[in-house]
């Protein structure tokens, strides 16, 4: 066996990483791995209930992991490492107060309506509660920033593996994404599942060990935290919430309200349960019980995750024997911080490891790319297609538009990816753009669920209103960056605390036009309302389980582990 | 129905955690013998055997549990 020489380190302008030959070996074997699954699970996808919804028959584990693996994309490892070097331990807020509450909310008040309506996508269920108006703007801006964003993703994992390996960037764009298209097109929503739990094993294995060989390396957390004092006397990076307390106490210059309500509240609820990106892999489960269970087994997973990734970055604060600078500071011998994960990778992993950190980051990359294109695939089929143009088509009709819609989805992506290309600054916008939807829709799911009063109309106004305010809060602080200290409500307000406060401010507009207009307008009969609104709606009674078999148990349980976390790293 | 046919994903991930480990403690012990020119940080931890070796007992372990002859109810 012949090795390459082994890993090193180069200048920023050069590529960061060299494979040997085990390390190709393992990268290529992953590939042919995830293709063959897709080739075998073809058989298996007839109907379109298998395309769309893997036959509504995953176990809780595996539609746990699938649920947590879509959204573990290899940017969300590498950005938020970088993150975590840049403002240390706050960047674990994203995967706790910023993901738990909203994963265990989901799956104990909103998973039965979702499940027992037997909508197959929220827009879906905006349909059946408010109407075709608000499923139409929910489906149509969901299915167009899908795409852009797995475009942008595409163009950002290109360019990373050619910092990181060298490789040619329309190399990177078009193999990925062609892999991708042809599991997903072969076996639906059921390989994009499949590939997903096999991944998320991957994204594991391959990024646990810089932890581990890093804690050994510094003496355990008390040795980290020392060294990051010794490295960095000026900041606190290993405190949670002990410096939330003024927007200028901390590098992130936010405040506790914006964490706990914008971020905890707005954006996490409005990502995590109303994202269909997400929530198709739970709706696959193959009863309400499976599909409770299974975002509270993401939840116990998601809280672990800083572990492979917010660790790292502070792990980078503590041995690393330069500094990591800003993306727009960069030049030769410097590195960003975004580069914080491989440069670790780089420092403990030999051949044959490092192939899999980088399959590991390729896998992220790929399942957050699946899932975007599963997801749009169902919501421009059934949402658009079949509510616009062929109402009464055979389901092997929609079946074949569903392969369709993934091949033009992928291929969207790929044009925005180039367009991205030749256009940078397009990325800001359109990541800008997604985050208009997320936090109203938030509003329009959750009081349509929840309040019988609500009406057709108020649901599109609400939606309607939030998603516009949001557009403008957005566009005067881009006119007049001094406005945010009225977003904000501080001048000492930072770029990360705009984002959580116009979110915030967006659920509430859309919550209280939604409640104005409700009562001014004539709400649907109740009759209607059957299996799709708390109170209209009769759940399955959970008395005959054991305690221990209850998802409610569970949830308890990684509500207790995460109020303890927060203490620990008060 | 044909769902009872199907595979479990988790044998799929058992071979190739397995096919892993096994490459991985090969190029560890490799380097256990014939040490880089510019070795890794901790490197005589041998993390690349340990770690394959792990991959490899997860993977066995995957593999003989799912076994396509065994009826799968566990996707």
């Amino acid at each position: 066996m012949t090795f390459l020489p082994a890993v090193f380190l180069q200048s920023a302008s050069a590529r960061l990483l060299s494979l040997s030959t085990v390390d190709l070996i393992v990268v290529v074997l992953y590939f042919a791995a995830v293709i063959g699954i897709g080739f075998y699970l073809k058989r298996f996808t007839k109907t379109g209930e298998d395309f769309f919804l893997a036959g509504r028959e995953m176990t809780a584990w595996v539609a746990g992991l699938s649920f947590l693996a879509a959204n573990l994309g290899s940017l969300e490892l590498m950005g938020w490492a970088g993150a975590a070097y840049q403002y240390g331990i706050l960047a674990a807020h994203w995967y706790w107060v910023g993901a738990i509450p909203a994963m265990l909310f989901l799956a104990l008040v909103m998973m039965p309506f979702y499940y027992i309506s037997k909508t197959h996508s929220v827009p879906g269920y905006l349909k059946l509660r408010y109407g075709e108006p608000a499923r139409a703007l929910a489906a149509v801006s969901f299915g167009f920033m899908t795409v852009l964003m797995s475009g942008i993703n595409m163009y950002s994992m290109a360019l990373v593996l050619k910092t990181m390996l060298g490789w040619d960037i329309h190399f990177s764009i078009w193999v990925s994404s062609l892999v991708v298209a042809l599991y997903v097109v072969l076996g639906g929503l059921l390989s994009a599942i499949f590939n997903e739990v096999l991944q998320f094993v991957l994204i594991w294995l391959g990024a646990l060990l810089i932890s581990i060989i890093g804690l050994i390396e510094v003496g355990g957390w008390n040795g980290l935290v020392a060294r990051i004092h010794q490295n960095w006397p000026n900041g606190d990076y290993t405190h949670l919430w002990r410096t939330m307390g003024h927007f200028q106490d901390n590098p992130m210059g936010i405040h506790w309200i914006g964490i706990v309500f914008g971020l905890g509240v707005a954006i996490s609820f409005g990502y995590w349960t109303t994202d269909f990106l997400v929530v198709q892999r739970v709706i696959a489960a193959k009863d309400l019980r499976s599909a409770q269970l299974a975002p509270i087994i993401g939840s116990a997973f998601k809280m672990c995750v800083p572990f492979i990734v917010i660790l790292p970055g502070l792990l980078g604060l503590g041995v690393l024997p330069f500094h990591l600078v800003g993306e727009n500071e960069v030049h030769a011998g410097l590195h960003s911080y975004n580069e914080v994960l491989p440069l670790m990778l780089a420092r403990y992993c030999g051949p044959g490891l490092l192939g899999l950190g980088i399959t590991a980051l390729i896998a992220g990359f790929m399942s957050g790319m699946a899932g975007n294109v599963s997801a749009f695939a169902t919501v421009w089929t059934y949402d658009i297609y079949r509510a616009t143009f062929r109402k009464q088509a055979t389901d092997a009709h929609y079946v074949s538009v569903g392969r369709w819609c993934t091949i033009l989805g992928v291929l969207v992506s790929i044009g925005t990816a180039y367009l991205v290309m030749q256009f940078k600054s397009i990325m800001d916008y359109v990541q800008a753009l997604f985050s208009f939807f997320i936090a109203p829709l938030l509003g329009t799911v959750l009081l349509g669920m929840l309040w019988k009063r609500t009406s057709p109309k108020a649901g599109f106004w609400g939606l309607l209103c939030g998603t516009v305010s949001s557009i403008g809060m957005w566009g005067w602080v881009k006119h007049d960056p001094s406005a945010l200290r009225y977003v904000a409500l501080s001048p000492y307000a930072k770029d990360m605390a705009e984002n959580m406060f116009r979110a915030l401010w967006s659920l509430i507009i859309c919550v209280v036009v939604t409640v104005v207009v409700s009562l001014l307008t004539e709400p649907k009969p109740e009759a209607e309302l059957k299996g799709l609104v708390y109170g209209c709606t009769e759940l399955p009674s959970e008395a005959n389980l054991p305690l221990w078999k209850r998802p409610i148990f569970w949830a308890g349980v990684v509500a207790v582990v995460f109020v303890i976390l927060q203490i620990i790293f008060w | 129905m044909h769902r009872s046919e199907m595979i479990s994903i988790w044998f799929f991930i058992g071979v190739l955690l397995l096919v892993y480990g096994l490459l991985i403690t090969g190029a560890g012990l490799y380097q256990l013998f014939d040490p880089p020119a510019h070795p890794v940080v901790l490197f005589n931890l041998h993390a690349g055997i340990w770690w394959g070796a792990l991959l490899i007992v997860l993977g066995v372990i995957y593999v003989v549990k799912f076994a396509p002859r065994k009826k799968d109810t566990n996707r």
